[in-house]
């Protein structure tokens, strides 16, 4: 509850995770998907870019436990015929 | 259920609302690109029409929405759509799901990336629609 206290507030432009290079001079991730986002795959919802394009295998595998899922049901479930 | 509801409230509505979720559920499925939306929710709604069907108009009528038996077959056929698109790309050249790579003739790199984000969004949101009416008509046992 301490850390959260010191969080800061939400919207704030000059909050690390907000800048373009953050206090130790690293440059942060976010802002090159902002900045290419668009020029890379010609659809302006950056999520849907991120969740389909750039963290596509991550997609691929939420859908196969989807997949996983469903067929584990079915083959829990399924009655024999006699 | 199995048999229709008794209800002439519930068969009148569900009748008028079923078209109109599953109208819903390809509006957000395809306008994925450009505003909140995709394949996963997409996929839900497309399912949770069917199983308003299966709840309220009777197996006969929902049976010929959506057959049961073909369900995991189309969860299987989606889940190959996602992993297909991405060994297209992997064997025209490129890395695996890089949609720049796809051997569509004629369109610019960000344009295929569009429509590699759209094929895979296809198969995603079939999964996600047939694996739900898939554990609904296990349970059910239809």
């Amino acid at each position: 509850m301490a850390a959260a206290a010191g969080l800061p507030p939400r919207g704030d432009l000059h909050a690390p995770a907000h800048l373009l290079v953050n206090p130790a001079g690293a440059p942060v991730a976010g802002a090159y998907y902002i900045q290419h986002a668009y020029k890379h795959a010609g659809t302006p919802n950056i999520v849907t870019v991120v969740l389909a394009d750039y963290r596509g295998f991550d997609t691929l595998g939420e859908t196969l436990v989807v997949f996983t899922g469903a067929i584990s049901v079915l083959f829990i479930l399924r009655r024999r015929r006699p | 259920m199995k048999t229709p509801s008794g209800s002439p409230i519930i068969q009148v509505a569900a009748r008028g609302l079923v078209p109109v979720i599953q109208i819903i559920g390809l509006y957000v499925f395809f306008h994925g690109h450009y505003s909140p939306g995709g394949g996963f929710q997409g996929g839900v709604l497309l399912a949770a029409s069917i199983l308003l069907a299966r709840l309220s108009l009777g197996t006969e009528v929902s049976q010929l929405l959506f057959p049961a038996r073909k369900t995991i077959i189309f969860s299987a056929l989606g889940a190959l759509i996602f992993a297909g698109t991405g060994l297209a790309a992997l064997l025209a050249g490129g890395h695996f799901l890089n949609y720049e790579f796809l051997p569509l003739p004629g369109l610019e790199p960000a344009e295929l990336r569009n429509w590699g984000i759209l094929i895979i969004e296809s198969g995603v949101t079939l999964t996600v629609m047939t694996s739900l009416i898939a554990i609904y008509d296990e349970i059910i046992g239809c």
